[in-house]
């Protein structure tokens, strides 16, 4: 019996490769290590009123932030580890079974546990803010979307200790991940986190559409709303049209592995491909879900930067608008080399180009922009300045792969994991740097100091270059993606090492803004004025960081850079609420439910990971009774009393 | 309000022709189908226009959709789900049965 | 949106409220009610897409029986039942509008009676449904016999799975009417308990014909 014990916490608890077990040390000291710290400066109470109770999107916005700073590290580790695999040809430093689960869990989590959060902590930092909004329009709602997430990204990287990671493509395609070819828990594990944090992203979809639509200032028609609004709202309808479908993908493919259903497998009528069709349906507008809000952010960024108005506002809403829609029309391009016919992929070929349209339209407005504005090199302008070769290279590579015939040359090589990197972060993670460097000051109410950044922005740059051109080459020489080594005689060896070389810049450059972070916390030095930057919009009328309720008085809109045109006129004051004009505000209760919710959905996903349906069905029962809750809640509210609004405002030397 | 529903507060009006129509829609449509009345594709085609029409019947007479405030940012939205619904669900048979033999 | 409670508080839809629509109805009264509502429209786009990719799988694999029982074979031997599901939800949905329009004239009393109705109409559906199942499985046509059937039973106990939490919803709100009466914040439950059940109501008739009437012609 004690060996059938030990037999089962082998397979239940990973063990054997090193690599692991040093993580698995490391992870247990850190855990161990942040209950001590928050035991001893007696921080738990804090950290559950403040934190995991909280409703206040200002407050989510940093906790998502956080934790896409912490998975793009776990990301960016695992992008290491492949990159020192494939270093130099026959390498044995991973086994080829944890090579397969590192490159699933680095495209797992670089794209929904690393960008989602991070455009979340975006959407959650700045609209209402920007919009003239207290807080988003369900602040109950988005703290449940935060702690969906949340507890869906810790299943996912929970699969890393125990039970197995996910080791079938972050793409996750059957048969091979029907049960016949991939028993264990791992792909459940991916299946079930990537349903339940999608739920989260859903919610989050309707409650930032609601939010622009219905809860503007007055006076911000839609023509006048900041181009960072526009774009949250074209990429939320996105996210209501595609997650859904991501999710029945999953949803179908668990049925299969767990009920022995066959969607897709290779028997009893099974057809794998309509998974692919279904993912890809979903796969390829989530490009556009991560890209477009770094759109908004580099308008901003741009326009801030360069002392002008954005050029072409009315072309760059259109732009947006039509990726939303035509964004939904390009999936096909990801599998041509199905052999769905001429028609078909001629269709979806045409979508696909038709794509680079409206985004070329939006680079040319950058630069037009640009054109004889007074420009400041800071940090968030250096991110936006270098995202633009580096997008318009992703972009051509795009059109390459877009066109059918050519697509079967290039389909699943090294050239296809060239240009979606350069598409994800030339496009997506300097969007979210140069919009972290910009909003840092509003969210925390201190500047990052530059000097660090500075070194990050260049390691990472050149870091990119040398790690990402050399594999368009080794693409077009034939290297496939996934593949776990290489012989001698290829004559890849070169070309592999120095895109190694490029990653590990890459990779000090991140280490840099930690260190950049870490050292700007310690001399810190707070931004009193509440607009560092010379901004435009809404959130630099704000002290930094805001007031819990944002505004003591909501202001009335009258042009599109309200805030700019404001100073402009030297009409600043016109921001500083009068005394008389303040009255209670009515805000939301914080509510510790939002974070049971998420463990409920925890303990159904884990159990159902293990097969082990009552638990499944126990937390589902869980997730039911917290929604009868909230709808039996009488009194979801409180108020700010008017005389405490004043006392705030006067501390912040506003009144 | 439409101007039935309150010209006729005595009387829901509205829903009752709504409920009239929604069954009638279903029992020619059954019929139909059950009595073989048409050819293959003239039948689908048929069955496919009721079933459309009794999706206008439950948002015009039970959802409400003409009597909402505008701007209706929310049925523009709907609108357009509606028509990807069309679009994934016919793309996937275009996509999905190249080669392979489907009736 | 909790931030605009102040409006929470039951307005008296006087003149001065009466526009070119009429005067404003009771769920609409506040911006918080017009805020969920809007917000519950976009989770029906949300829905409306996850029955499209529902749909899409089953229509590109609903005659892949592997030897197994076909759709006509399965729907065909018992059309009456079908037909019954259909009569079932298309009354509750007219009797959920009775609810509302009597929710819109202010009697409490009748709102909570066709509310009762409905979800008994929701239970005679869900009824039929469960019955119809057990009758396929009974024939051998169990969800792992094919591909077809595995997306039939996915597709149309997703819609059932729907109705299940859509009884469960309204009995918690005809609970919270009884409780706490007819005001701003339980009329736009109900409304949105409403949209919810004639949104159940266009997915079945596209299931409807999709599933059924396709299944047998």
């Amino acid at each position: 019996m004690g060996d059938g014990l030990a037999n089962t916490a082998g397979h239940f608890f990973v063990t054997g490769d090193p690599l692991i077990i040093g993580s698995d040390v490391a992870i247990v000291l850190v855990s161990l290590g942040i209950v001590f710290v928050l035991t001893y400066f007696k921080k738990w109470k804090w950290l559950w009123r403040e934190w995991l109770t909280t409703v206040d999107h200002k407050k989510i916005a940093i906790m998502y932030l956080l934790a896409a700073i912490l998975m793009l590290f776990r990301g960016g580790v695992d992008a290491e580890l492949m990159r020192t695999q494939l270093a130099l040809p026959n390498m044995k430093f991973l086994s080829p079974e944890h090579y397969d689960q590192i490159f699933t869990t680095h495209g797992t989590i670089m794209i929904l546990f690393m960008a989602m959060p991070f455009i979340f902590a975006m959407f959650n930092a700045v609209v209402p803010l920007q919009i003239g909004a207290r807080d988003v329009a369900f602040p109950y709602l988005n703290a449940i979307s935060f702690w969906l997430f949340f507890f869906g990204a810790l299943l996912f990287n929970l699969s890393f200790v125990i039970g197995g990671s996910p080791d079938a493509g972050w793409t996750s395609y059957p048969p091979l991940t029907e049960l016949q070819f991939d028993p264990g828990v791992g792909e459940n594990y991916y299946l079930l986190a990537l349903s339940i944090s999608g739920i989260g992203t859903i919610a989050t979809g309707v409650n930032f559409i609601a939010t622009i639509i219905k809860m503007r200032a007055p006076g911000m028609t839609l023509m006048k709303m900041p181009l960072f609004t526009w774009a949250v709202l074209g990429t939320c309808i996105i996210i209501l049209f595609v997650f859904p479908v991501l999710s029945v993908a999953l949803a179908l493919l668990l049925i299969d592995r767990l009920f022995g259903a066959h969607f897709f497998t290779m028997m009893y009528g099974g057809n794998p491909m309509q998974f692919i069709n279904l993912f890809w349906i979903w796969g390829h507008p989530e490009v556009y879900i991560a890209v477009l809000p770094a759109f908004g952010i580099y308008s901003e960024v741009v326009s801030t930067f360069s002392q002008k108005k954005i050029f072409g506002y009315k072309s760059m809403v259109a732009s947006i608008m039509a990726i939303t829609i035509i964004g939904n029309l390009t999936w096909v391009h990801h599998f041509f080399t199905m052999g769905a016919g001429p028609a078909v992929n001629t269709f979806f070929s045409i979508s696909t180009m038709a794509v680079a349209i409206p985004t070329g339209v939006k680079v040319f407005n950058w630069l037009m922009t640009m054109y004889r504005g007074r420009i400041t090199l800071s940090l968030p302008m250096m991110w936006a300045l270098a995202f633009i070769p580096n997008f318009a290279l992703a972009g051509a590579t795009g059109v390459w792969l877009a066109e059918a015939p050519t697509d079967y040359q290039y389909h699943n090589s090294y050239f296809l994991v060239a240009h979606f990197h350069q598409a994800l972060i030339g496009g997506v993670v300097y969007g979210m740097l140069a919009g972290m460097y910009y909003w840092w000051p509003k969210m925390f109410g201190f500047k990052l100091k530059e000097k660090y950044g500075k070194w990050a922005f260049w390691f990472f740059n050149v870091g990119f270059y040398v790690c990402f051109m050399p594999q368009y080459i080794l693409g077009l020489m034939g290297m496939q993606r996934r593949m776990y080594t290489y012989p001698a005689d290829m004559h890849w060896t070169g070309l592999n090492f120095v895109s190694t070389i490029g990653a590990y810049l890459m990779g000090i450059g991140f280490l840099f803004i930690a260190v950049q972070i870490i050292h700007s916390l310690l001399h810190m030095e707070k931004d009193l004025t509440g607009d560092p930057w010379g901004g435009r919009t809404l959130e630099w009328a704000l002290p930094s960081p805001p007031p819990h309720y944002n505004f003591a008085v909501i202001p009335h809109v009258t042009a599109r850079d309200e805030w700019w045109e404001r100073k402009r006129r030297g009409e600043q004051d016109a921001f500083l609420p009068r005394p008389e004009a303040i009255h209670d505000i009515h805000m939301p209760k914080n509510s510790g439910v939002p974070f049971l919710m998420g463990l409920c959905f925890f303990i159904a996903g884990f159990g159902f990971t293990f097969g082990w349906m009552v638990v499944g069905a126990l937390g589902l029962l869980g997730v039911l009774a917290c929604l009868a809750h909230r709808s039996l809640d009488q009194h979801p509210d409180h108020d700010i009393p008017a005389e405490e609004v004043r006392r705030t405002e006067a501390a912040l030397g506003r009144l | 309000m439409t101007p039935r529903v309150h010209a006729n507060p005595a009387f829901p009006w509205s829903h009752v022709i709504g409920f009239a129509l929604s069954i009638v829609f279903t029992l020619i449509a059954f019929f139909a189908v059950t009595g073989h009345a048409l050819a293959h594709r003239p039948l689908l085609a048929v069955i496919l226009v009721l079933a459309a029409l009794q999706i206008l019947v439950q948002l015009i007479f039970f959802m409400h959709v003409g009597q909402d405030q505008k701007p209706r940012y929310h049925l523009w939205l709907f609108g357009v789900a509606m028509f990807f619904f069309v679009v994934f669900v016919v793309s996937s048979i275009w996509i999905m049965t190249f080669n392979t033999p489907m009736s | 949106m909790a931030v605009m409670m102040e409006e929470v508080l039951p307005k008296q839809a006087g003149p001065s409220r009466t526009g070119d629509n009429g005067p404003v109805r009771l769920e609409l009264s506040t911006a918080d009610g017009a805020t969920k509502i809007f917000g519950f429209w976009m989770f029906l786009v949300s829905d409306v897409l996850l029955f499209a990719s529902l749909f899409a799988t089953y229509v590109v694999i609903y005659t892949h029986t592997a030897d197994g029982p076909t759709a006509a074979h399965l729907f065909g031997h018992d059309t009456a039942g079908f037909l019954a599901e259909t009569l079932a939800l298309l009354t509750s949905s007219f009797t959920c509008g009775l609810a509302t329009w009597e929710m819109h004239q202010g009697r409490a009393g009748r709102l909570k009676m066709w509310m009762g109705i409905t979800i008994l109409l929701g239970l005679v559906f869900l009824g039929l449904e469960i019955t119809e199942f057990r009758d396929f499985v009974g024939q051998g046509a169990t969800m792992q016999a094919s591909a077809f059937l595995s997306g039939f039973y996915t597709l149309v106990g997703t819609h059932g799975a729907h109705v299940t939490m859509g009884v469960l919803w309204m009995s918690l709100i005809l609970y919270q009417l009884a409780r706490f009466g007819l005001n701003a914040v339980t009329a736009r439950k109900f409304f949105i308990v409403g949209l919810y059940w004639h949104f159940l109501d266009i997915v079945w008739v596209l299931i409807f014909t999709v599933v059924y009437l396709t299944g047998v012609m």
